[in-house]
Parts: C-alpha cells; sequence; structure tokens
C-alpha cells in the first residue's frame, strides 16, 4: 500500500546504499516463502505418480496430467461439501450484514434514546463469551446440531464488525444530509436505502469480505456441530478428514482404470480448495487491508 | 489527541442527553420506532447466541445430564472445579497451552514489527505492493490448508523440505513426527501465516509519523538504523501496546483450529492444549461439567491477565486499553 510512501522519500535523500539492495533480497526471500509452497502443491497435483513416488517433484511437474483433477471431481463427496460450503458462506455473509446494517445505522443516530446502553450491551460481547461447551448446548437445546442453521445462526452476529461500521457511519455520512432527507419526508427505512447504504459501499465490501473469508475458512463449528449427517460438512471439514487426519479415502468412481496415489489426490485437493480464494484474492486484499485500519483507528 | 476526541464526544452526548432525557421513552419510540424496529433483529441475535450461552456457564457447578437437562440436574458446588485441577491432564494441557501461546506471542510481536519496519524502507511502489500481496496471502487460507500444506512440505517421507534436504547430502529430519520438532514446526507455520497480515497496524501506524522527526534526525546526522530505533519505534510504542495487552487475553487460549489442524498421532506431548481439551471432554466425551469448568477456567486468567496488562501498561505511562 501507499502507507508510507510520503515519508519515505523525505526521509532519505534519494540515494541509494547497499542497505536497500539487503532489505530488498530479504523481502524477496520471504515473499518467495509465501509463494513457493503453493507452486510446489500445484506441480505436485500435476504430475504423474511415479515422479511423485520418487520423491522428484519440486516446483514444475513432471510427467504431466490431470488425472487427479478428473478423480476429484467424480467423488460426489467433495462436490457436494463444496455446494455446502458456497451456500453457506453466502447466506452467512447475506444474515451477517443484515444484522451488521440494522445495528450500525440507529446506533449512529444521535437521537436515539438508549443508544450508549445498547452499544455497551454489544461492546460487552466482544470481552466476554459462554466459551465451547455453552456455545454447543445452546445449539443442541435449539435442535440445531446436524443442521446447517447452525453453521449459519451463530456467528452472523459480530459486535467487532457492527462497531466498524457504526463508526464508519458516523464519520462518512454526514448528519445535514439526513437531515434535509427528513425535512423532505423521508422516513428512516428510505434514508437507509437511499443515502446511508449507497454512500458506505467500500465498508459493505470490506465487512461482507470479513464475513464470507471467515465462513469459508472456519471448520472448528462444523468439526463441533456437524457429527453425524456427513452430508454437511463443509469443504474445509471434508478436508481435513481427507487430508489432514487422512482418516477417510477419496470415493472416486471406479471407471479409472487406474487410481491415483493418494499423495497426488491430496495435493489436487489442497490445490482445489485453495484456488477459490486465490482467485479472489488480488482483487479483496485492499479492502482487507481498509477494514484492518478502520479497526485498529477505533482501538 | 485520542483524548481530546474522548472528551468532544462526551461532552456531545452530554448535551445530547440533556436534551433527549426531558422527553418520555413513549415520545422516543413513537418518534424513532422505526430505528428500534431495525434494531429487534441484532438485539435478538446477540441475546439468544451470546448472552443465552453465558447463563450456560453455570453447568460447570452442576452434575450435567444432557438427558436430565439442566434444570434437573444437580447442583454440586465446587466440586466440578476441585476435581478438575486434580487431574493430570488439566496441568498438562495448562503447561502446553502456556508453553504454546507465550512462545507465539513473543515470535508473533518481534517478527512483524521488524517485517515492517523493513517494508517502510523501501520506497519502490510495485516492488513493495507485490511482495505485500505474497507475504499477506497465507493469512487467506484456512488452518486445515495449512496443516495440508505442512505435510506436503515438512513430511519425513515425501515431504519438499526433506526431499532438498537429502538431494543435498543431508539427513531427513522428523519436522511434524517428533515432539521438539514439532513445536518448533508449529511456531513457524504461524510466523510464516501471521507475519505479513501483522505488518498491516504496524505500517498503517508508521504513515502517521511526523516526517519533520525524521528531518530532524536527518539534519542531526542520524543513520537509517539510529532513525529506527529512535524515531520509528518510540512513535509505535503506543500500537505495540495496545496489541499485547489485547492478545495476552488470549494466553491461556489460542486457536482451536490452528492446534487440531497440525497435530498428529506421532506427536502428543504438546497438542493437548485447553480448546483442545476442552472439545476432547466435552464434545467427545459428553463430559460437559468439567469442560465447561475448563473454559470458564481459561476465560477468567485471560480476563484477568488483559485488565493486569492493562494496569501496568498505565503505571507505565501509556495510554492502556480499557
Amino acid at each position: 500500500m501507499k502507507l508510507s510512501g510520503s515519508n519515505t522519500s523525505i526521509k532519505r535523500s534519494g540515494r541509494i546504499d547497499i542497505w536497500d539492495i539487503i532489505i530488498r533480497i530479504m523481502l524477496v526471500i520471504l515473499s518467495l516463502t509465501c509463494l513457493l509452497p503453493f507452486v510446489h502443491v500445484a506441480a505436485k497435483s500435476l504430475s504423474s505418480d511415479a515422479f511423485v513416488m520418487a520423491n522428484n517433484i519440486f516446483l514444475w511437474p513432471k510427467g504431466f496430467t490431470i488425472d487427479a483433477y478428473r478423480q476429484i471431481l467424480s467423488d460426489q463427496s467433495i462436490i457436494q461439501s463444496l455446494y455446502i460450503s458456497v451456500l453457506i458462506t453466502v447466506l452467512f455473509t447475506a444474515l451477517g450484514m443484515i444484522i451488521t446494517v440494522c445495528a450500525a445505522y440507529p446506533l449512529s443516530r444521535k437521537q436515539l434514546k438508549g443508544r450508549t446502553m445498547i452499544t455497551i450491551m454489544f461492546t460487552v460481547t466482544l470481552y466476554l463469551s459462554g466459551g465451547i461447551i455453552p456455545d454447543y448446548l445452546l445449539i443442541n437445546n435449539l435442535g440445531m446440531l446436524d443442521t446447517l442453521w447452525a453453521l449459519i445462526l451463530p456467528g452472523a452476529f459480530s459486535a467487532f464488525n457492527l462497531l466498524i461500521m457504526k463508526s464508519a457511519i458516523t464519520s462518512t455520512i454526514p448528519v445535514s444530509l439526513e437531515e434535509s432527507a427528513r425535512i423532505d419526508g423521508a422516513n428512516h427505512f428510505q434514508i437507509l436505502w437511499h443515502i446511508v447504504l449507497p454512500l458506505s459501499k467500500p465498508i459493505l465490501a470490506t465487512l461482507s469480505l470479513f464475513y464470507a473469508v471467515g465462513r469459508w475458512n472456519g471448520y472448528q463449528d462444523a468439526l463441533f456441530y456437524i457429527r453425524y449427517n456427513t452430508e454437511l460438512r463443509p469443504l474445509q471439514l471434508k478436508l481435513y478428514y481427507l487430508v489432514v487426519q487422512a482418516s477417510e479415502s477419496f470415493q472416486t468412481e471406479l471407471t479409472f482404470v487406474q487410481t491415483t496415489n493418494p499423495e497426488v489426490l491430496r495435493a489436487a485437493v489442497v490445490v482445489f480448495a485453495t484456488l477459490p480464494i486465490i482467485c479472489v484474492y488480488p482483487f479483496i486484499q485492499k479492502y482487507f487491508v481498509r477494514g484492518v485500519m478502520i479497526g485498529s483507528v477505533k482501538e | 489527541m485520542k483524548l481530546k476526541e474522548e472528551l468532544r464526544q462526551k461532552n456531545e452526548s452530554a448535551s445530547l442527553k440533556k436534551e433527549t432525557s426531558k422527553k418520555s421513552w413513549y415520545f422516543h419510540i413513537r418518534r424513532d420506532w422505526q430505528l428500534y424496529v431495525l434494531l429487534l433483529i441484532p438485539v435478538s441475535f446477540a441475546f439468544v447466541f451470546k448472552y443465552v450461552p453465558l447463563t450456560g456457564i453455570l453447568v460447570a457447578f452442576k452434575d450435567y445430564n444432557i438427558i436430565k437437562g439442566f434444570w434437573a440436574s444437580e447442583w454440586v458446588g465446587l466440586d466440578v472445579f476441585r476435581d478438575l485441577f486434580a487431574r493430570p491432564d488439566f496441568l498438562k494441557a495448562v503447561r502446553n497451552t502456556l508453553l504454546l501461546n507465550v512462545s507465539d506471542l513473543v515470535l508473533s510481536f518481534t517478527i512483524p514489527i521488524f517485517l515492517a519496519l523493513l517494508i517502510n524502507e523501501i520506497n519502490g511502489n510495485i516492488f513493495k505492493r507485490v511482495n505485500q500481496t505474497l507475504i499477506y496471502l497465507p493469512h487467506f487460507l484456512s488452518w486445515v490448508i495449512m496443516g495440508a500444506l505442512a505435510y506436503q512440505l515438512l513430511g519425513y517421507g515425501s515431504g519438499m523440505v526433506n526431499n532438498l534436504i537429502e538431494q543435498l547430502g543431508g539427513n531427513r529430519i522428523p519436522f511434524l513426527q517428533s515432539d521438539i520438532h514439532w513445536l518448533f514446526s508449529y511456531l513457524a507455520i504461524g510466523v510464516w501465516q501471521g507475519m505479513g497480515w501483522g505488518t498491516i497496524i504496524y505500517l498503517a501506524a508508521m504513515s502517521g509519523v511526523n516526517p519533520e522527526l525524521y528531518e530532524a534526525a536527518t539534519v542531526d546526522g542520524a543513520n537509517r538504523w539510529r532513525k529506527m530505533w529512535h524515531v520509528t519505534i518510540p512513535c509505535i510504542r503506543p500500537t505495540i501496546v495496545i496489541l499485547v495487552i489485547l492478545s495476552l487475553g488470549h494466553v491461556m487460549g489460542g486457536s482451536f483450529e490452528r492446534v487440531y489442524a497440525l497435530q498428529n498421532m506421532a506427536t502428543t506431548e504438546f497438542t493437548t492444549t485447553i480448546p483442545v481439551l476442552v472439545f476432547r471432554w466435552g464434545i467427545e466425551n459428553g463430559d460437559y461439567s468439567s469442560a465447561t469448568a475448563l473454559g470458564v477456567f481459561q476465560a477468567v486468567i485471560g480476563l484477568v491477565l488483559v485488565v493486569l496488562a492493562d494496569q501496568i501498561a498505565k503505571k507505565a505511562g501509556e495510554d492502556g486499553l480499557l
């Protein structure tokens, strides 16, 4: 980002010394450590068995083949878990944003009586929580174990996102704009819909991404709440059983004459699960950085 | 600056209160009923999913039986806690949790600051942006993927790093298979995953440093490192202090997902942390009372640590958190 661009030019007289080069080399090495593991796994997933078993794959595929991917895509349970992940991510993000906006807009209105009290009630949830077991017992009592609701409803309320949204509305939308809308006869719903939401698009994008990426990546609640109904496992949990614990085997169709080595299949499924994030990552990264900064300013 | 802002806000809200408190609740609800209707949604979610579980803490003081239900289960006072403190698993979990989180705290604090200082020294825009994009990347991937990558890279028999070591004539290293190696791999993976992301807040703080300070330092003949040490670091110190206080709250807990995704059958010495034990006792074995008690223990220690750290920071003249 251009965070520090302004003062570095002043800080230095413009000539490049040996340390500039050393620092650049260090950064390049660090960047490579972040990039190469993915390159390696991708190379492995595209290689043929013999080279993988001989431990001969580094950063470039040998004996190029996409068999592993064809087998993964024929595994119904993986496709099913992908569908579940997409479904819960969409619903969770939508619900999370509705809750956030419904809380942030009223709390940003200074004339609202009880505003401080409700803000405190929300803020308290940042510091106090029941913990794993009380949460689990609640889900159990609500009859939501082994249903998708357990993965959508409990996390949709986030006091952190809500407070970020509230301070964003307070700081970006002038009170005078709202007042003039009221004089023109607009009610709160109209003001929210026609003025506040269109003006807060950047923060809406940022928070939606917070919700979506958090939901997509999380597996703890699925591990706790989806115990028996294996059809409802989201992709990350499925991946956990397939790759990390290796307690489940790939259910590929037997039409393949030669079954690919599980090692290659694992590499392929890791790439399969990583690809959606890597594809959108370059576009969403700036929104995340912005979100972190707004959050930190609040503190 | 922060104080002034707070004071201003307090004054504003105080004057508003004077205006608003004259009118009755009836007046406000009639005027702003739409706002209250909107608030119903988040308030009910917060109530059901955040406040109701707080009452579930009482399970720690009962001999909870999931079939009998909450009300029919017997009260047992502090018996569950007494029993908890006597269990050998408990002491081991406390030791592991502290070991993993304290070393993680030390590393995950120093390394992002160091990295941010380096990035702050660079002024080529494209070079900087490409590097930052790559270094932030691991933060966006789930711990399951981290665990899978760790296995692919550090595995004993077929991991890429071990293959490289062997080709270069060394012996394979059991990165994930021996307890001590596992500990270091766990920490290294955590640093790798979080270091880039951790720099963002520091870079933001560094961009707020008054450029005149650097100019003055240059005039006084300070070199690059002196400027870092005497200008940049003192200026971002409040940020560092607040982040330390906040993360002290996690010293007794830590990420369940991280430990659970990186553990394996071969290394069990350090992988039983408090959240893992809560999961094992409560959800896997159905011993809800002990598991809840363990969770309460963790939360109380976490809260005490945060408050203590905040007090100490304030005594030392920092702004603090609360």
